[in-house]
């Protein structure tokens, strides 16, 4: 992975990016598959569940922070609304932001889930909609990652 | 997008599941560490397969695009020595991680061998099976050398 990163004033910001990118992604494929394969065991619903809140959520922010940064370092601002931002730019940030916000929801179900989890009172249908939710933005970063390499048209 | 910049993107985005996939397999086994019962082993197997069959798509891909990519591009060939020393370390991570799937399959068939009533139960010896050192050395040395 490193490898693909060519020398430059703008690698540091990258590989945190990157770093970030694979860890939220990483947390989001641990935490919908222990969520789909749980069939009721509450040590596998909590960690599916507590995978995207210890793992996922420092990702998330690291990831947006440094796809701030690097959108600084390479002048994206100055560019004339004549031209517009390229579509792979565009995808980016509907993944991060829109994306971020379904993380979060997904966040605050799991959380009331576990919640009553713990104290035996259901909570397997917050989780569950958790699990959807992480599996729909587990798609939506693999086609963000196809757009922010690719770079289509 | 030209066939080139489909390759590239296949390339990185097998790269990226690779990455994902060895985030994923950390969380499972960092969790693994307090599991002491067969039950949830078990369970916890499970979703351990996934990350295996992700990361071995990761790894496959990665290589197999990484190499086409060389081929096709101009601008650098297989036998340069950055892309040499990028497929010396593809192998010795893979390597790595094979050893420490078999070292944490080896875990799981100890624990299924105790009688099936006491899978609910704790148990030490599968305590220590699911905090042996050997699968995780490996899995650390993988890790490290895939990024």
């Amino acid at each position: 992975m490193l490898a693909a990163i060519r020398p430059g004033e703008q690698d540091f910001a990258l590989l945190l990016h990157l770093v970030g990118a694979t860890v939220v992604f990483g947390a989001l494929l641990a935490s919908s598959t222990s969520l789909l394969l749980a069939r009721g065991d509450a040590r596998l619903l909590r960690l599916g569940y507590f995978s995207l809140l210890v793992v996922g959520l420092p990702g998330l922010i690291l990831m947006r922070l440094a796809g701030e940064w690097l959108y600084q370092l390479q002048h994206w601002d100055d560019v004339s609304e004549r031209f517009g931002e390229p579509s792979w730019l565009g995808i980016g940030f509907v993944v991060a932001d829109w994306g971020g916000l379904l993380f979060l929801l997904s966040l605050v179900l799991g959380g009331v889930g576990v919640h009553r989890l713990n104290r035996g009172n259901g909570g397997v249908g917050l989780l569950r909609a958790t699990m959807v939710i992480s599996l729909v933005l587990v798609l939506a970063y693999v086609v963000a990652v196809w757009a922010m390499t690719g770079k289509p048209e | 997008m030209t066939f080139e910049d489909w390759i590239f993107a296949l390339h990185l985005l097998s790269a990226a599941t690779l990455v994902g996939s060895l985030v994923m397999s950390w969380i499972v086994i960092v969790a693994l560490r307090s599991v002491d019962t067969v039950a949830t082993t078990l369970g916890f197997n499970r979703v351990a397969m996934v990350g295996t069959v992700t990361t071995a798509v990761g790894l496959v891909g990665a290589i197999a695009f990484g190499i086409w990519l060389a081929i096709l591009r101009d601008a650098f060939h297989v036998w340069d020595g950055w892309v040499i020393a990028a497929i010396v370390l593809w192998i010795v991570a893979t390597l790595a991680l094979w050893r420490s799937f078999v070292e944490y399959a080896k875990g799981v068939e100890q624990a299924t061998a105790l009688p099936a009533a006491d899978w609910a139960s704790p148990s030490p010896a599968v305590t220590a099976s699911n905090r042996a050192t050997t699968g995780l050395v490996f899995r650390a040395v993988g890790s490290w050398r895939s990024c």
